[in-house]
């Protein structure tokens, strides 16, 4: 078991004849994923990363009969992309571009209350259920098959958690990277009650950092609704008030909102311990098993 | 990025926002011809990215020529909160029996902007959300439609605010959301908008906030962010592409990835030591921008040490330690000693590249924070 993807996960590339979405079908095609075409306007017939070139998203759907695409294509063009998959009968659709206009995501935000697409990112990583598929730029070899699920708004922050646990022999179910934009698709909380229902997952390690609310939106979930216990890590103790840490998402207000310490009270009043270091973290979650 | 308040005054005049006369100043001769044209009582206002200017000293009302003399030598060339005053705006004084707060911004958690208004004008909003949230009305719009013309109405009202001047407070308020829109803006805010014995309605502040991630189709804006670089190493940043946030420690921090970056920092503070830098050189940095993240921290003359840490998804150790060699290879003697770890892709191959002459190396991130916060120790004694 797992969430969201797996062997089954029939995957286009919007973006398929750009360096890095490329580069990226490739690694995933290695790594296992069902890679079943791309998309990209002005390029139908082509043929990249040996898999066909689409038109249209909605082309590439139904003739491969795809359920997730995966987003490389830059900032300006970025939104549209992602409205094009919205209007398809895809299940997932993960937006790895980061620098997406805010204004344009919160339009993004709007539609997505009216389909019943399941966003992942933009600016993220993507996802990968270890030895069965990834969607995305997370490099599959740190990854093993195993029984915790890592849900993260910063990619190379999760590569790290990740390299502490595997070092010590534990695995994961999927790894979810929700990105590090204010505005996103998927929550802590959309991932964390995933993970809750997956019978796999005996324990998660949700990785949030400073800025926005969803941190204690989702500590407010663990402590009313999961029994699968929890291990927390938030980045950006020492960030200064205003100023934005390298994700567009990651800024305390002048007010004092979106601080690490709410964030780590707030999990600790639900019961969740939350590690200093990534080490930490990984000392948490093996007492757990 | 932060517009000045002359600058975003600039585009609300310009959209037809009624805002007091007024004239950038860089010397006390300029204030002073300001004021002869301007007349008073006048204020002189600093230019410089920092809330609160008006406690800190950073705005005083001149009332005669003298007074205008003194407070322009006052403010010119002050620090304020750690910026340097080199510019002033001198703006005609308003006479206002009323002081409301009005303004537009990204509700992150509703994914929707927001407009809000408050008849508890002239002092800090954040307070006032604070103690008490009622006194501010708030409207979400539909980034989709955007703004009804009645919404900006309603929250007006709904604020309380007298109704002679209620309408022009929604018209104001309407121009608001389209430069919102229009600018790609992430906040505007106008603290106070000032209510005069004539009934007339004037925004007597301007904070314009634009969405850096949009500056690509924000030409005009984008040039006015030049001027805005208020640290010579936050400009170089800016010309070398990084994201990049100057603190007051003496570790310098290089990394990968905002949210591994901001861990290496809070593991410095961790292990005793102090951030003197977020630096994230991205995904795929190649050995120029490497070679570019060493000379920023070698030239913050605050740094006494420095990590390097990385972990490769897309960005390969291979490339990393071959840029680590190629910049620190230009010097004699390595002006601040550098710690490194690599992990991820290509991690190993990294690592027998790196020059054990120049670099200490450490398995760990821990071991790699700890290490480089002894050395930052160590010359501090």
């Amino acid at each position: 078991m797992s969430v969201f993807v797996d062997d089954d996960t029939r995957v286009v590339v919007q973006g398929i004849t750009g360096g890095e979405g490329k580069f990226h079908a490739e690694q995933m095609i290695e790594y296992g994923t069902n890679v079943v075409g791309g998309a990209v306007p002005g390029k139908g017939g082509e043929e990249v990363a040996g898999v066909p070139v689409y038109d249209t998203v909605d082309e590439a759907v139904e003739a491969e009969d795809a359920d997730a695409s995966v987003i490389f294509v830059p900032p300006a063009f970025a939104a549209d992309a992602i409205f094009e998959a919205l209007d398809t009968s895809l299940d997932l659709v993960v937006a790895i571009t980061e620098g997406v206009p805010t204004q344009d995501m919160a339009k993004v935000n709007k539609r997505l209350s009216e389909v019943d697409t399941r966003l992942l990112g933009p600016n993220c990583p993507g996802i990968i259920t270890p030895g069965e598929s990834k969607l995305g730029i997370l490099p599959g070899n740190i990854f093993t098959d195993g029984n915790v699920g890592l849900v993260s708004r910063s990619g190379t922050l999760t590569y790290q958690v990740v390299d502490n646990l595997t070092n010590r022999g534990i695995g994961q179910t999927t790894a979810v990277g929700i990105g590090g934009d204010p505005i996103i698709g998927t929550s802590f909380i959309d991932a964390l009650e995933a993970f809750e229902a997956d019978e796999e997952t005996d324990a998660v390690v949700m990785c949030g950092e400073i800025g926005g609310e969803d941190e204690e939106q989702a500590a407010k979930y663990i402590g009313e609704h999961m029994d699968t216990p929890v291990a927390g890590f938030i980045a950006g103790r020492t960030a200064p008030p205003g100023k934005r840490m390298g994700h567009a998402g990651a800024i305390v207000s002048g007010s004092g909102t979106g601080t690490a310490e709410s964030k780590i009270n707030a999990l600790n009043d639900a019961g969740v311990p939350v590690g200093d270091t990534p080490e930490e973290v990984a000392d948490h979650v093996e007492d757990f098993l | 990025m932060k517009l000045h308040e002359y600058q975003a005054k600039g585009i609300f005049a310009d959209a037809g926002i009624p805002v007091p006369d007024s004239q950038l100043a860089e010397s006390v001769e300029e204030v002073l011809d300001a004021v002869d044209e301007i007349g008073y009582p006048a204020a002189i206002k600093a230019q410089v990215h920092v809330g609160g200017r008006g406690k800190a000293g950073g705005i005083k009302i001149a009332t005669d020529r003298e007074e205008a003399e003194r407070y322009a030598e006052e403010i010119l060339g002050m620090d304020l909160k750690g910026y340097t005053v080199d510019r002033v705006l001198v703006e005609s004084g308003v006479d206002f029996v009323d002081e409301l707060y009005v303004g537009v911004t990204m509700d992150r958690g509703e994914g929707q902007p927001v407009l809000m208004v408050s008849t508890e004008g002239g002092v800090d909003i954040e307070e006032v959300a604070a103690e008490s949230p009622d006194a501010i009305a708030r409207e979400h719009v539909d980034p989709a439609f955007g703004l009804h013309p009645y919404q900006a109405r309603k929250v007006v009202y709904e604020a309380g605010v007298d109704a002679d001047v209620a309408l022009d407070v929604a018209s104001i308020l309407s121009t608001l959301y389209d430069l919102y829109e229009d600018s790609d803006a992430s906040e505007i805010e106008v603290n106070p908008v000032m209510i005069t014995g004539d009934r007339d309605v004037i925004a007597a502040d301007a904070v314009m906030n634009i969405d850096e991630d949009a500056l690509f189709r924000q030409p005009e804006l984008s040039e006015m962010a030049e001027e805005s670089y208020e640290d010579d190493l936050e400009r170089k940043a800016g010309e070398y592409g990084f994201d990049y946030v100057r603190l007051s420690g003496n570790v310098g921090i290089i990394g990968n990835g905002a949210g591994l970056v901001m861990t290496t920092l809070d593991l410095v503070d961790h292990y005793g030591g102090s951030p003197a830098n977020f630096l994230d050189i991205g995904g795929g940095a190649k050995a120029e921008r490497v070679t570019n993240a060493l000379d920023m921290v070698f030239s913050d003359e605050n740094v006494d040490a420095v990590v390097f840490n990385i972990f490769g998804g897309i960005t390969r150790g291979d490339e990393v330690a071959k840029g680590i060699n190629e910049a620190l290879e230009q010097f004699d003697e390595i002006p601040k000693k550098v710690v490194v770890r690599l992990a991820g892709t290509n991690a190993e191959e990294g690592m027998e590249i790196l020059n054990a002459d120049l670099v200490e190396v450490e398995e760990t991130l821990e071991d790699a924070v700890q290490r480089a916060v002894a050395n930052a120790a160590e010359v501090e004694q």
